[in-house]
């Protein structure tokens, strides 16, 4: 039996995408605050040697008999040009005019204060420059004059750097992505194995293995397994009951009809009033009648139950039916018929032993039932094209021109069952067990026409 | 024959002892598992029909219990369950055959008779009539030591014959006797029966009259 589940998503996925968005935006992060870190501390530093270079030349300027002269020492220049090739400017400048230097240089407006640097960023001959001006004031002839010193750089080398830098940040993100989602493949992997190995456990099962499940799980799944054990022990209840039922009503239903039967059968051989002995044939008939109609309801309710979790075991085909052929051998012989059974070679095929019997006893009970006396009925085992095959022939007459098909539909009857006793469910119950098995019903006149050759097949693998 | 009926349901033992009695019978009924061990143990059985849901236990454990103490009284299991739950372990736990209720009283005679043949055991009541001896266990007849052999139902009329010589039988009674009730027969098809047995009791002593609108006696010649 296998029944459709409804899927929605996979707890696998879902869980590896949360954790691979996640690795993703925390490495998007990185590769920012990298980024971030690396521009500032490059500009940082720059700044440094730019306030450097202006501070050596501003301790360079001096008043010299009334002059303000700047002596820049070559350091001071040098020491920019060992951080890149980027071109410097300078500018020295009194509030009378430029000293010297580049006189168009653009310089940050006056500092607030003496000795404090102003940092500006600026366009200058179409390049991007960064500059620091300082100023200090100097006393020429008596009188305070504030000199203020710029320096600017170009920034192309710094943006190259800051380029290398943000590739090696890039390439820090995406190996921490991929690797982050190696490990998330393997940690979900791994937290949905006691999922699968359950599952395993679970789908590894015979059909009537209906106990708890045992084996350790997560504390996440404990309450699933909990809920699982208490509905397998529901249902193990609830099959114990309805087999219990089954056989329980047929024990309620058969006791009392078998004392009326024996009742009616005591008092027919003791009664002589020929209207009486009419009343209760009929009577002994009708109960015959309900109690087999009962015991194929039952047997029917059982076989069902049974075929819905087959359980299969090494079946003696041959034994089974020259044993049914055995039993049955009492009853034929009321009836003065002959049961001959015929197999030579023993077969064995996988199924359920109790319903293969059922089967094929349904089957002898009809071709019993139906014969006349004298005649006889034969039962075979035998292997043909691949099949494991129970064949049943009686010399009943066989039947005419019906929908044979029809006759293992339940509760139908034969035409020629008028006369006899029966519920109409012996071939449903054979075609039922025969189908469970993979086999079929095979309902013919015998070759030699004068009756009806039923045959339980099974493919032998 | 004498058998051991171990059956809880009151009712239905009182019919099944009436209906054996009237075959000639010697029935013991006992209604629970614990009083069917205290007749087994004292008394010798040629059969024991046992019913296997009992009130003090199941009809199981006392089929086991009489197999363990290799007691050789055959047992024959009258079971009201579903057959398809309980059929296998009847015949596992050593019944020789078992009869699903209600049933018929000729195919209880019928499986008497073929598990007491199985069991090869000899009759020890059997019965002469004029040169006649029969064996009602193996279905056996012989007349002046020569064995003659029966159909079923021929064996069955001279049976009924045999258990009331000289009663007379209506031609209905035999039908019952010889044909299942579902089966559509005239009262001519008892005249074929009969005459039958005619043939096979020529010259031993006994013959079977025909007395007119009243049916058929077995007498001596």
């Amino acid at each position: 039996m296998s029944a459709t589940v409804n899927v929605s998503g996979s707890i696998r996925r879902r869980l590896l995408l949360q954790l691979m968005g996640s690795a993703a935006l925390l490495a998007a992060l990185l590769f920012l605050a990298v980024l971030g870190f690396v521009r500032n501390v490059a500009e940082e530093s720059h700044d440094r040697i730019l306030l450097a270079s202006a501070t050596s030349i501003l301790e360079s300027v001096s008043v010299q008999s009334g002059e303000i002269t700047a002596d820049i020492p070559y350091a001071a220049l040098s020491m920019l040009g060992n951080v890149s090739d980027d071109r410097v400017f300078y500018q020295i400048a009194t509030p009378a005019g430029v000293l010297t230097g580049y006189a168009d240089l653009p310089v940050a407006g006056p500092p607030v204060q003496p000795g404090q640097p102003l940092f500006q960023t600026a366009r200058y001959k179409a390049e991007s420059i960064r500059s620091v001006t300082l100023f200090r004031r100097l006393s020429v002839e008596g009188a305070p004059v504030a000199v203020q010193v710029s320096v600017a750089q170009t920034r192309s080398g710094q943006a190259a750097l800051l380029a290398q830098l943000s590739w090696s940040a890039l390439y820090l993100g995406v190996g921490f992505f991929v690797l982050a989602s190696g490990l998330a493949f393997w940690s979900t992997q791994s937290s949905i194995t006691p999922l699968r190995s359950l599952t395993e456990a679970i789908s590894r099962r015979g059909p009537k293995d209906l106990r708890p499940v045992s084996r350790p799980v997560p504390s996440e799944m404990s309450p699933l397994v909990s809920s699982l054990n208490s509905f397998i022990s529901r249902l193990q209840t609830s099959l114990a009951r309805s087999e219990d039922f089954i056989a329980e009503a047929a024990h309620r239903v058969r006791t009392p009809l078998a004392t009326v039967r024996a009742q009616a059968e005591v008092t027919l051989m003791r009664i002589e009033n020929e209207n009486k002995r009419t009343s209760l044939r009929e009577m002994i008939r009708a109960i015959d009648e309900s109690s087999r109609a009962a015991g194929q309801l039952l047997d029917h309710a059982m076989v069902s139950f049974r075929t819905d979790s087959l359980e299969l075991e090494d079946v003696n085909l041959t034994e089974l039916a020259r044993d049914l052929a055995e039993r049955l051998q009492p009853v034929a012989e009321l009836k003065d018929m002959s049961l001959h059974f015929e197999g030579q070679e023993t077969i064995r095929l996988p199924g359920d032993g109790i319903l293969l019997q059922n089967a094929v006893r349904n089957i002898l009970d009809n071709a019993i039932k139906y014969s006349g006396r004298d005649s006889e009925v034969w039962i075979r085992a035998v292997c043909r094209g691949g099949c494991a095959c129970i064949e049943i022939e009686d010399q009943a007459g066989g039947f005419k021109c019906e929908d044979t098909e029809a006759l293992t539909r339940r509760f139908v009857r034969g035409a020629n069952a008028r006369n006899t006793t029966g519920s109409g469910l012996g071939l449903t119950i054979a075609r039922e067990v025969a189908e469970a098995h993979g086999g079929k019903l095979i309902i013919e006149n015998s070759q030699t026409g004068t009756g009806a050759c039923v045959t339980l097949c099974f493919p032998l693998h | 024959m004498r058998f051991l009926l171990v059956e809880d349901n009151e009712s239905l033992a009182n019919a099944i002892q009436a209906r054996l009695r009237l075959d000639g019978h010697a029935v013991d009924h006992a209604p629970d598992a614990g009083t069917a061990c205290a007749f087994s143990d004292t008394t010798d059985y040629d059969l024991i029909l046992l019913d296997i849901m009992l009130p003090d236990g199941d009809g199981r454990s006392f089929l086991k219990n009489h197999r363990d103490n290799r007691k050789e009284t055959p047992v024959i299991v009258l079971t009201a369950r579903s057959e398809v739950s309980d059929r296998v372990g009847m015949l596992d736990l050593g019944a020789d055959d078992y009869l699903t209720k209600p049933f018929d009283f000729s195919e209880l005679e019928a499986r008497c008779r073929a598990v007491l043949r199985r069991r090869g055991g000899g009759s020890s009541n059997l019965r002469r009539f004029a040169n006649l001896l029969f064996d009602p266990m193996a279905g056996t007849l012989s007349s002046g030591g020569k064995t003659i052999s029966l159909r079923n139902r021929e064996l069955r009329l001279l049976e009924v014959f045999l258990n009331a010589p000289d009663r007379i039988f209506s031609k209905s009674k035999l039908v019952d006797r010889l044909f299942s009730y579902d089966e559509e027969v005239s009262e001519n098809a008892i005249e074929v029966y009969v005459a039958r047995l005619r043939k096979h009791l020529a010259g031993s002593g006994a013959e079977i009259t025909t007395v007119r609108g009243l049916g058929y006696r077995l007498s001596l010649e």
